[in-house]
């Protein structure tokens, strides 16, 4: 799969080339040299001669920073969340991260029943500004490394939840998150990354994107439309973004412009950008790599339905995995996670 | 202890605190049972001198975590019983604004976190300020309160072993009451005492008498200076008994009549009390004094929390997001 840079570029940014992986690591880089209340707790992350966490976001950053603001943890990821939770508390801005976003029902409680509500439970006398960081995607690790969770944490109130598709947007958004004074759940996708040497990934994008040199941040609850199109409207996240790009590109040859839309956050969403562009095109396709019933494709359909059924001129389809635990076997794998054909023949289906 | 070791003012300031802690929760219960106050309610009456045992050791600035049994916790760390009484009642001027209830009171700003009423969910908190204490380099403590029940979660064990090995300064408390809800604890557990567990984190661990205040304190007190000098946590673990059941709906007919009538024999009020008035710290004239003080400071604050205002139903949309 060839990235579609030509759509996805932010043409009017001067800057430099980078992956994913060393955006989220400037963003690091950048917050703890300016604020040093950041900390980073995780496993594996700044051991000597090890790799930087699972996938190098956090190389180098113990030997700039030191083993008391890069903590290695124990692999206990409800004792280490909790403790993200009461440093945050505590006044600090820690960032946590597990290896992979399936780890995170391990810290269900700490993030559900802790960080998401003790604003609420003391009246709003406290804040729990912590990030907690979680690659998701199927990557033929099956079905316990490879889960998309976001729709699990969109239904918690108190947690923010990020979803970046490109460099850009991931280092913007991480250094916000970073500021914010709520919890935020930020979702990483493993074949976007651009990890390099033996972390690179099988099957990943070569993806590379345009950073400002300049310092900037990206406000939350702001979708990004990364292609204009007047027939259809297509919302998606993390990979899924690359992939409904690429359909779209096939869809122009048929003469469906499909518009594309990258929430960039569930939560806050932006849902004015939703409804004008459905209100423009008539018609709704939302994609994403969490399963069907109950992942957050149901809500942006609902909503659609809510505030702009008058506009619409055909269903509201979604393009997701199936409702099945991710396979390992590759042809299963390639079946389960929505394919650029899928896309193209809902859309299709739908203009009809 | 030595309790010449503390000013007469001092040891005095402890009883009365214990009698408030019971006479809270003795008025707390006929409110209940009188149907003026909503929600359920887990009482500690018995488990006196471990609330204020532990609070007298701790300085402003370090903070307190609690459980879903913390009214006591609350009014002995020195939460005005008002702020708690009108949490209880509801009321926009509790502690939390109405939106914790009896099983979250608690106020940060004055030293104890809104209670965490998840079993074991505390522990990991309070070892989180502890890590911000030590990296601000602030000469405060995390003290964490949590029972007998939260010992086999899972956060319990991944806690202490992260607090030990980074040095947190973090006293661990552990108040074994024999139950949790109605599970006896030698049911659940196969070592004789919680504080045995300490060795297996490389961390001192102690039991003592939960229910002898002066004890309580000095064990506190020692764990704490150890835990502010850089040397790390300690598992204390308090013998103490709940004399009422888990909760309102709970009669406790789990528990031999025997057993309670033999805890109640160590009721901490009670032998504080006896032991006072042999010492002379206290007379029988100003035991009823202290009591009509601590009688009329809850009038005051069943009054403040009736008199003031319920929250908004509105106000159920805000506080969920910081910005």
């Amino acid at each position: 799969m060839s990235t579609p840079n030509n759509l996805i570029e932010k043409t009017e940014v001067e800057g430099r080339k980078l992956s994913i992986v060393e955006a989220l690591r400037e963003a690091l880089q950048e917050e703890m040299r300016r604020d040093e209340r950041v900390i980073l707790l995780g496993e594996d992350i700044g051991i000597k001669g090890g790799f930087g966490g699972a996938f190098t976001v956090t190389l180098g950053l113990s030997e700039e920073f030191g083993s008391q603001r890069v903590l290695d943890t124990p692999i206990s990821e409800a004792g280490f969340t909790g403790i993200a939770v009461g440093a945050a508390l505590g006044g600090l801005r820690p960032v946590a991260d597990v290896q992979y976003g399936d780890f995170l029902f391990l810290a269900m409680d700490q993030l559900a029943n802790h960080a998401a509500k003790l604003r609420y439970m003391s009246g709003g006398k406290l804040k729990v500004p912590m990030v907690m960081r979680a690659p998701v995607g199927a990557t033929t690790r099956g079905a316990q490394h490879g889960q998309s969770l976001e729709s699990h944490f969109m239904h918690v109130p108190g947690l923010r939840v990020a979803c970046p598709s490109n460099p850009y947007d991931a280092k913007g958004l991480l250094k916000t998150a970073i500021r914010m004074n709520d919890p935020v759940i930020f979702f990483e996708h493993k074949l976007l990354y651009g990890s390099k040497g033996s972390r690179k990934e099988a099957g990943g994008l070569e993806l590379f994107g345009t950073v400002p040199r300049e310092e900037y941040l990206l406000p939350f609850g702001q979708a990004s439309r990364v292609r204009q199109g007047r027939d259809v409207t297509i919302v998606a996240n993390l990979l899924m973004v690359h992939k409904s790009l690429l359909a779209a590109k096939t869809l122009a040859e048929q003469s469906i412009e499909a518009e594309v839309i990258d929430v960039r956050t569930l939560v806050p969403f932006d849902w004015e950008t939703v409804f004008e562009s459905v209100s423009r095109t008539g018609r709704l396709i939302i994609v994403h790599e969490d399963t069907l019933t109950g992942g957050w494709g149901a809500e942006v359909a609902a909503r659609v339905a809510d505030s702009c059924i008058g506009y619409l001129q055909g269903p509201i389809r979604r393009v997701t995995a199936p409702d099945t635990p991710v396979p390992f076997a590759p042809v299963m794998e390639n079946f389960f996670v929505p394919s650029v054909e899928k896309i193209v023949n809902a859309v299709k289906e739908i203009c009809q | 202890m030595n309790q010449s070791l503390l000013t007469r003012e001092r040891r005095l300031g402890m009883y009365r605190k214990m009698l408030l802690c019971r006479m809270f929760e003795d008025r707390v219960n006929s409110l209940f049972l009188q149907g003026r106050m909503p929600g359920t309610i887990h009482q500690a009456q018995g488990q006196e001198a471990s609330a204020v045992g532990v609070c007298e050791a701790l300085q402003v600035g370090d903070m307190l975590t609690s459980t879903h049994r913390p009214h006591e916790h609350a009014v002995a760390r020195g939460i005005p019983v008002k702020f708690l009484m009108a949490e209880l009642f509801a009321k926009s001027t509790g502690c939390c604004h109405g939106k914790g209830g009896s099983m979250h009171m608690g106020d940060a700003e004055l030293g104890m976190l809104p209670a965490i009423a998840i079993v074991g969910g505390g522990v990991p908190l309070a070892a989180g300020y502890a890590l911000s204490f030590k990296y601000l380099k602030k000469p405060s403590v995390a003290a964490c309160f949590f029972g007998d029940g939260a010992v086999n979660q899972g956060v319990f064990h991944e806690t202490i072993n992260m607090a030990a090995i980074w040095d947190l300064p973090v006293v661990f408390v552990c108040e074994n009451n024999k139950y949790g809800a109605s599970t006896v604890i030698d049911s659940v557990m196969k070592v004789k005492t919680v504080s045995a567990r300490a060795s297996a984190y490389g961390i001192p661990g102690k039991t003592v008498d939960g229910n002898d205040v002066f004890e309580v304190y000095r064990a506190t007190l020692e764990a704490a200076d150890r835990a502010r000098t850089g040397q790390g946590p300690t598992l204390l673990e308090l013998e103490t008994y709940r004399f009422a059941g888990h909760s309102r709906s709970d009669p406790g007919h789990y528990r031999s009549k025997e057993e309670v009538a033999a805890w109640k024999k160590r009721d901490p009020i009670v032998r504080f009390e006896t032991d006072a008035q042999s010492s002379g710290l206290l007379t029988e004239p100003e035991i009823v004094d202290y009591r009509a003080s601590v009688e009329a400071e809850l009038n005051d604050a069943v009054a403040f929390a009736e008199s003031s205002p319920s929250p908004l139903a509105e106000e159920c949309l805000t506080d969920v997001y910081a910005e």
